[in-house]
């Protein structure tokens, strides 16, 4: 034993700004994209470990090596769903207010991560997703309609009323079912991306958590399985900075990156700006190539900021400062994506105005649709439908109890 | 027709399946090469390959979660949770994953997974390796819980389980993998040799979930059992001198309750017998099923033999374990009543 003559002392993270204080970000510190290199996909893990410590980027930086180098087409496709899930967001959002729904969740400032990716992998990639990720669904044009029918769970609702507003499945749509129970289907995407080697098909999983979720069992757990049968998976942490109101501190950002969890497991870490939609897009490729060559998982922190409460429960001005979403470092990706594209002469103001009155007329018709059906209470599937489906087929149970509510 | 114990008959219920569906596979703790602790996935990974059955880390929620996922993709996985007081760690991924995911995603993804776990008490196995969990599954709506008490019902329920699209645990009572055990625990071993139950076909057959066995025919009262208990109630009919019926549930979910009530009706008297904790336990929703559908039949009131209400205790393994002697008492309470 060694007598010091300290006390101990118990450490709790605190984050920098609290409300009142001034906003900053100096504590995290982003090298130019020039500075990270982009390996070869199949290079081996040994070589890869100072990736968890850099920042891959592309878009306004010099000489980027991770630029995917995109066609201008492809780029708008992807600024037009980014842009078609902020509107459909905010929507939402005020139709909550309104009293048509009972919850939501917006991923405001996050749009690239679930749109690039949804349009870098095949259609019969299954992700497993958070409920931030709705980008994946709109970019793969989803029905809007039935998107409000399920957040309204009216008689139109595909999921029958069963579920919170926008916990969605989409088999069709490459998304697995969605649950509020954080993390619980990290491993899933492992499993899945198990059988698909099993199977010997070329399909890949992508699974979703946040920051604060890596705290979770499911995580390790999730980590373990894919280093032990190199499963052919994509695993993301989305670090927003926030869950609810613990910053990304009390998930141990203190000591290092998130990215850098990938280390003990022998899986390529890399770490990546999150609101970039070319480094996302790069990222996910490298990745998915590395799955596809039999290479294994890799595990990749999106580094983005949650704009927005975490939900229409919360008001985050209660415990961060009311204008730190404009103080984020890594700017929006929206803007991000339109600068760019006009920089490189393929976009304008003038479009980008018209486009943004287009979609928005399409969010509306949707919305007058799903309206005209009904928002929540107001229309609702038939009450049957609660017994369906706890089994492929109907037990006594439910039998003895529809009957016993007259259906 | 073969003469199989219940390990060598789970076994072949493996076999058979990695057999006939490639889509089968087996993995958990120490079942690949060495075939598990209990031996019950001996020679499946030499049979049928590597990729087949294989060991997975130290990890029951991390095995259930990737069951779940393959189970998503199209696969009917067998994974074994090496004793079932070890499934804890996994319980989340049954409940909140596992039965909820048909139900949630309106029928797009569902998980026909079959989690076998040795179970159950009588081999000084302390409060690590004898506890009876079926309770806490049977009260998660979505999952099937499913309990052989001899070697042929062994195989075919654990055939009809792989081959159920919803999710199964599969309780295995570990003191009966290599004989019938009646809860005399200082008489000698009794194998499954010469017990009709250990005659067991090689090939495929089914053993439907949901429908329960009557054991023995009986008038004065009805003994509603599965498992080990099964055995320990044959005793404690014979001590008693009861004319008693006895019914093995074989799966509590889903539960065969037409039987049950068809035989209380007729008896007019019930007593239940597990071997987990009594309070709470899966007894109470028997009692409570018997009561409303056969009130006006009973003659006397329903008795629950069960554990006691502590942690499984190893050196009072046999003070705890619900024996043939308590199940006679209560047998000889319910007549009393008449």
């Amino acid at each position: 034993m060694t007598d010091n003559g300290l006390p101990l002392r118990l450490h709790i993270p605190q984050p920098v700004a609290r409300p009142g204080d001034a906003s900053r970000f100096d504590y995290l510190s982003f090298a130019p994209g020039a500075a990270v290199q982009r390996p070869a996909f199949d290079t081996p893990e040994a070589e890869l470990r100072e990736f968890p410590y850099g920042l891959v980027r592309v878009i306004g930086e010099e000489n980027a090596a991770w630029d995917p180098g995109l066609d201008p087409e492809t780029m708008r496709s992807g600024l037009r769903a980014m842009l078609q899930t902020r509107l459909f967001e905010d929507r939402m959002f005020r139709a909550h207010r309104q009293g048509k729904t009972s919850f939501f969740i917006k991923s405001t400032g996050e749009e690239a991560i679930g749109v690039a990716q949804s349009l870098a992998l095949e259609p019969g990639d299954m992700c497993f997703p958070t409920y931030r990720v709705q980008g994946w669904l709109i970019a793969r044009d989803y029905p809007l309609e039935d998107m409000i029918n399920q957040i309204y769970s009216n008689e139109k609702d595909p999921l029958k009323g069963r579920q919170l507003p926008i916990l969605y499945s989409a088999r069709d749509y490459g998304f697995y079912s969605l649950s509020g129970n954080v993390g619980s289907r990290f491993g899933h995407a492992v499993g899945w991306a198990m059988a698909s080697a099993y199977k010997g098909a070329c399909h890949i999983a992508l699974g979703y958590i946040g920051e604060g979720t890596t705290a979770e069992g499911d995580f390790h757990e999730a980590l373990t399985f894919a280093s032990v049968y190199r499963a052919p998976a994509i695993l993301v942490i989305t670090n927003n900075q926030w869950a609810i109101s613990s910053f990304a501190g009390i998930a141990g950002a203190e000591q290092t990156t998130f990215a850098a969890k990938a280390l003990a497991y022998g899986l390529p870490g890399l770490r990546v700006d999150g609101n970039d939609f070319l480094a996302v897009w790069a990222a996910t490729k490298w990745a998915a190539d590395r799955a596809r060559a039999n290479l294994g998982a890799t595990v990749i922190e999106f580094v983005t900021y949650r704009v927005a409460g975490h939900s229409t429960s919360d008001d985050p001005t209660k415990y961060r400062p009311a204008d730190e979403p404009s103080h984020w470092p890594l700017g929006d990706p929206i803007e991000r994506l339109k600068v760019h594209l006009i920089d490189m002469g393929e976009w304008s103001e003038e479009r980008h105005a018209q486009l943004e009155s287009e979609l928005t007329e399409t969010l509306r018709a949707a919305q007058r649709a799903a309206e005209a059906i009904g928002t929540l209470g107001k229309s609702k599937p038939s009450v049957a439908e609660m017994f369906e489906g706890v089994f492929k087929e109907l037990d006594w149970r439910a039998i003895e109890q529809r009957r016993e509510i007259g259906i | 027709m073969a003469t199989m114990t219940m390990i060598q008959a789970l076994n072949s219920a493996l076999d058979v399946k990695l057999g006939d569906d490639p889509d089968t596979l087996i993995f958990g703790q120490d079942v690949g090469y060495f075939g598990g602790v209990f031996r019950v996935t001996d020679g499946l990974q030499k049979k049928h390959g590597m990729q087949r059955c294989f060991d997975a880390p130290i990890s029951e929620g991390g095995i259930i979660a990737t069951a779940i996922g393959m189970g998503a993709y199209g696969l009917r996985p067998v994974p074994e949770i090496q004793f079932a007081d070890y499934i804890l760690p996994a319980f989340d991924q049954l409940v909140s994953e596992a039965a909820r995911l048909r139900y949630r995603s309106n029928g797009e993804f569902w998980a026909p997974i079959t989690v076998r776990s040795p179970y159950g008490g009588g081999i000084f196995g302390g409060q690590t390796h004898s506890q009876s969990p079926e309770a806490i599954f049977a009260h998660i709506t979505g999952l099937k819980t499913v309990i052989p008490s001899n070697p042929f019902d062994a195989k075919g329920l654990l055939i009809a389980a792989i081959e159920d699209d919803d999710p199964v645990i599969f309780l295995e009572p570990k003191r009966l993998y290599n004989g019938p055990f009646d809860g005399r625990h200082d008489q000698a071993l009794k194998t499954w040799a010469g017990d009709p139950t250990a005659e067991v076909p090689e090939g495929h057959y089914t053993v439907p979930l949901g429908k329960a066995a009557i054991v023995r025919q009986g008038s004065e009262a009805t003994i509603l059992a599965y498992g080990t208990m099964v055995h320990v109630a044959k005793a404690g009919i014979a001590d008693s001198g009861v004319d008693a019926e006895l019914i093995d549930l074989r799966s509590i979910v889903p539960l065969d309750v037409d039987t049950i009530v068809a035989s209380v009706t007729k008896t007019g008297r019930c007593v239940i017998l597990h071997e987990a904790s009594r309070f709470g336990g899966f007894g109470g929703e028997l009692a409570a099923l018997v009561q409303e559908r056969c009130f006006w039949a009973l003659k006397s009131p329903i008795e629950r033999v069960a554990g006691w209400d502590t942690p499984y205790p190893h050196a009072f393994e046999w003070d705890y374990f619900p024996g043939p002697g308590r199940l006679a008492k209560a047998l000889m309470r319910t007549m009393e009543n008449h």
